[in-house]
């Protein structure tokens, strides 16, 4: 990549007034350091991939509406964690998480359950109690 | 309490940090250079592992590893250290600022508030360095950020105690020794060899067969995942590829620099022309990238879209086959 050729596209980058640096060739063919704004089919995948969880997430929100799950699933996909990363968060096992995603199981956990959920989703114990969507 | 050092932006938090943490000491070390001695080019396909509910490719070795590298090459003595408790973190933090070290660490991106939403993942080996304590916070000098910025004690409790996938678990690190003089020309000729090797090695997931072996799944992909999984798949490479860090193509750009640096200390013209050579092989990994983002747009042809992006990738595996073999011979 040439200098000149390095991108300069508007990007989730250059909204917040930052540049990344991309290495490419001078006029001498030396290699130099180039500030970049952005490329535009990077922000298209990244789009992408924002949107994919905004589905998730409103599926999440939707199913928490209907009441067949708990707030746990909705606010985990917000979060943009999985099981994995909510289960290391938490300390909890998966199974148990699960089970936990299950409105009638989740109305009846004890504060301290529901505190290392609250902790992992940096709220209080009361807003993920009474969370309705 | 606030130490004299200076932010240089970089492409890539691990080598910038390196590169800046080193050039506190005194020692004048490019980033390329860093990320070429501790042999950074690479590729890896995790089927297995998943990430953002995708599988996982990275185009660079386990997080840590070319530090390591660099550190042992050129005989540095650097102090890691983790912790099991956020105050005695803390602790040993301060107490570094106090002594004047300006310490790296390992941190989870998804809390860094100075990252644009689209970079925030939890995503655990990322690379900065601390070198400073205001009554507003932390001064933080993250090396792919155009300049210096600042976190709260609690935001900065909560990256390096991030959890998932390469838990940062607080690690702390700085140089503690470094050598009068730094054996250059070896440690260059060691990377360029540990980077073939690794590009060659004859397992299927990893290097040039593990560009091959994604190659092959890009064309079973559709049929079996359907196409909005496909995609998705195609965006993770493209992300891996091109995230903030890659200086471009996968890292590949930065190799070429390094290429261009050690052709004049070692003075071996053969580097330079396979500088240009890579320049090139990054320049067709920045096409791949062009053409996987045109698979959201275009719907047509969807068969066959896949089909040549699978083409596209196998090429640069035979690219880059050939590249690291001339390579091999030139040192």
């Amino acid at each position: 990549m040439k200098k000149e050729e390095v991108p300069q596209d508007q990007s989730s980058l250059s909204e917040n007034e930052i540049t990344e640096v991309c290495y490419a060739i001078d006029e001498n063919g030396n290699y130099v350091k180039v500030p970049s704004k952005g490329w535009a089919p990077k922000t298209i995948v990244q789009n992408e991939t924002l949107q994919l969880i905004e589905e998730r997430t409103k599926e999440a929100l939707q199913n928490l509406k209907n009441g067949t799950a708990s707030p746990i699933p909705y606010f985990m996909e917000l979060h943009k964690m999985d099981l994995n990363i909510l289960s290391d968060y938490t300390g909890l096992w998966k199974w148990r998480i699960k089970r936990h995603f299950k409105p009638k199981v989740f109305s009846k956990l004890s504060d301290k359950l529901l505190a290392k959920y609250a902790e992992a989703f940096d709220m209080s114990t009361d807003q993920l109690k009474n969370f309705k969507g | 309490m606030k130490t004299d050092f200076t932010h240089h932006q970089s492409a890539h938090c691990e080598n910038g940090v390196a590169s800046n943490l080193l050039k506190h000491q005194g020692v004048s070390i490019s980033e390329p250079m860093i990320f070429g001695i501790g042999a950074g080019v690479f590729f890896v396909y995790l089927p297995f592992l998943k990430v953002n509910h995708a599988p996982v490719v990275s185009f660079r070795p386990l997080p840590g590893l070319i530090f390591k590298r660099v550190v042992k090459k050129l005989g540095i003595s650097l102090k890691r250290k983790k912790f099991r408790s956020k105050q005695k973190a803390e602790q040993a933090l301060i107490e570094n600022l106090k002594n004047d070290i300006p310490t790296g660490l390992q941190v989870g991106v998804y809390h860094l508030s100075y990252f644009p939403d689209e970079y925030r993942f939890h995503f655990n080996a990322h690379n900065l360095v601390v070198f400073g304590k205001t009554d507003g916070g932390y001064l933080i000098s993250d090396p792919v950020m155009p300049g210096p910025t600042m976190l709260t004690p609690d935001e900065l409790n909560k990256v390096r105690f991030a959890k998932g996938a390469l838990a940062p678990r607080g690690q702390m690190y700085y140089p503690t020794h470094i050598p009068k003089e730094l054996k250059l020309e070896k440690a260059i000729v060691d990377g360029i060899k540990s980077a073939c090797n690794q590009m060659l090695v004859p397992l299927p997931l990893i290097g040039v067969s593990g560009i091959k072996h994604v190659s092959r799944q890009i064309r079973k992909w559709p049929k079996k995942h359907g196409i909005k999984k496909t995609n998705h798949y195609l965006g993770q490479i493209v992300r891996m590829q091109e995230e903030i860090g890659t200086g471009g193509g996968g890292f590949r750009y930065i190799y070429a620099a390094f290429l261009q640096e050690a052709s004049g200390i070692l003075k071996n013209e053969k580097l330079k022309a396979l500088s240009l050579e890579m320049t090139e092989i990054g320049d067709k990994w920045r096409d791949f990238a062009l053409n996987a983002s045109r698979v959201y747009k275009n719907r047509s042809n969807q068969e066959d879209v896949y089909n040549s992006l699978a083409d596209e990738l196998y090429h640069l595996a035979e690219l880059e086959k050939a590249f690291f073999k001339k390579l091999k011979k030139s040192v």
